[in-house]
């Protein structure tokens, strides 16, 4: 069983109104005992009531995966990073320190990490996950590239960050104006950190697809190459 | 070899942070592979590895149990050797003793007038001292709470599933007297 590689995740935090129901639909969820894997962030909660829904990216290179020092966290092949498995999590948090997008969070009663994966039990036998089955305004949708064409002509899914020196590819997409999307290829999101947006403008800082990740300094290749036997 | 490395690939699809082919990856990378297929994958010499070496321990274990039978055996029984006084050991107090080697501790406890046990004092479970206890009608370990019963030296409860060796002894002329070890399984 595995997901449909047909079938997508889309987030499109301009249409989150913030009504708690993914976080919800997420705790009612057996498989992971009635916590809720989804943050409903304020983003920017002193000047606005915007929210955006953040569950697991599912990066293709899993940061998380990389600095778990306990070799817990593991992809399947369809692409769904899972939460960490139990026998060996060691809680230490890693995960939650080097995730980009804040995803992972350790449940220190239970000496674990649990996250977002997409709903394993229910995407790999074909079904929606949870939040996308609640959200009343589609904010968080799962479905084929096709469909979400259809419905949203104006915006196109991204799955493209990039994080200082970290080009992060996801499975899960963002929706992103298509006037942008089309003229870039992946947003630079430590630079719309800073950005201010001006009135009612959506503003990012995308980073055309000639801009490669050339710009990145010289990195140490691999530190602990020497210990190699 | 070739199959194997073909189907792993398929299914090799985290790349590296460097993007470097899994080729060029230290070995770390392939021993602790993020991806759930290579995870769960078993190579058929690494099974047959497994097999081979547990099932070699398991039979060199086995020669290992008789040799050390077989030794003991032949060692025959230790010499008898005078522990105590009789009368200086009360009713229901205990005597720690070595016999027959030096590194051997044993207990031994006077249960009546002419009731006299003795037991090596290392737990089957462990090798802790155990502690008797007449009042309880005991001998206790306190490493993991295993309890063996005085008069036979079974155990009665935690960890330790075999009883402890009795050391027989003789009395002759109001000297006690071990005369030897008695191994148990059960």
């Amino acid at each position: 069983m595995a997901k449909p590689d047909r079938l997508h995740f889309f987030i499109d935090p301009n249409r989150c109104i913030g009504c708690q129901s993914c976080v919800q639909a997420c705790s009612e969820c057996d498989t992971h005992r009635g916590e809720s894997m989804i943050h409903l962030e304020f983003v920017d909660r002193a000047q606005s009531v915007q929210t955006v829904p953040v569950v697991c990216m599912h990066c293709e290179q899993p940061t998380c995966a990389e600095v778990c020092p306990a070799d817990a966290i593991k992809r399947t092949a369809d692409g769904v990073v899972q939460s960490a498995r139990k026998p060996r999590c060691i809680a230490c948090g890693n995960c939650v320190a080097a995730c980009p997008f804040g995803v992972p969070e350790v449940y220190e009663s239970r000496k674990l990490m649990m996250k977002c994966d997409m709903c394993y039990d229910r995407t790999s036998i074909g079904r929606k996950p949870m939040c996308a089955t609640v959200c009343p305004s589609q904010a968080l949708f799962y479905g084929t590239r096709e469909e979400i064409d259809r419905l949203r002509p104006s915006s196109a899914p991204i799955n493209q960050f990039q994080f200082g020196q970290q080009t992060i590819t996801t499975q899960v997409f963002v929706m992103t104006p298509r006037a942008l999307a089309t003229r870039a290829a992946r947003v630079d999101v430590t630079a719309a950190l800073d950005e201010q947006p001006s009135a009612r403008s959506v503003l990012l800082k995308m980073v055309p697809p000639d801009a490669a990740p050339v710009a990145r300094q010289a990195v140490p290749a691999d530190p602990f190459a020497g210990m190699e036997a | 070899m070739s199959d194997a490395t073909q189907s792993r690939d398929l299914e090799a699809i985290t790349t590296a942070p460097d993007r470097r082919p899994a080729d060029l990856q230290p070995a770390w990378r392939q021993d602790f592979p993020i991806d759930w297929p290579l995870d769960q994958y078993v190579e058929r010499r690494d099974f047959v590895k497994f097999l081979v070496l547990t099932s070699g321990a398991l039979a060199v274990g086995q020669v290992a149990i008789v040799a050390q039978n077989w030794l003991r055996r032949r060692q025959g029984r230790p010499e008898m050797r005078r522990v105590a006084a009789l009368a200086d050991i009360p009713v229901g107090g205990s005597l720690l003793f070595r016999y027959p080697g030096e590194h051997d501790t044993n207990v031994l406890v006077r249960l009546g007038p002419e009731e006299l046990v003795a037991y090596s004092q290392k737990c089957t479970h462990l090798s802790c001292a155990v502690i008797p206890e007449p009042d309880k009608n005991v001998l206790h370990c306190p490493c993991h709470e295993g309890f063996f019963d005085l008069r036979s030296g079974a155990p009665i409860a935690g960890p330790p599933r075999r009883p402890l060796p009795r050391i027989t002894l003789e009395v002759r002329g109001g000297e006690v007297f071990a005369t030897g070890v008695e191994y148990r399984t059960s």
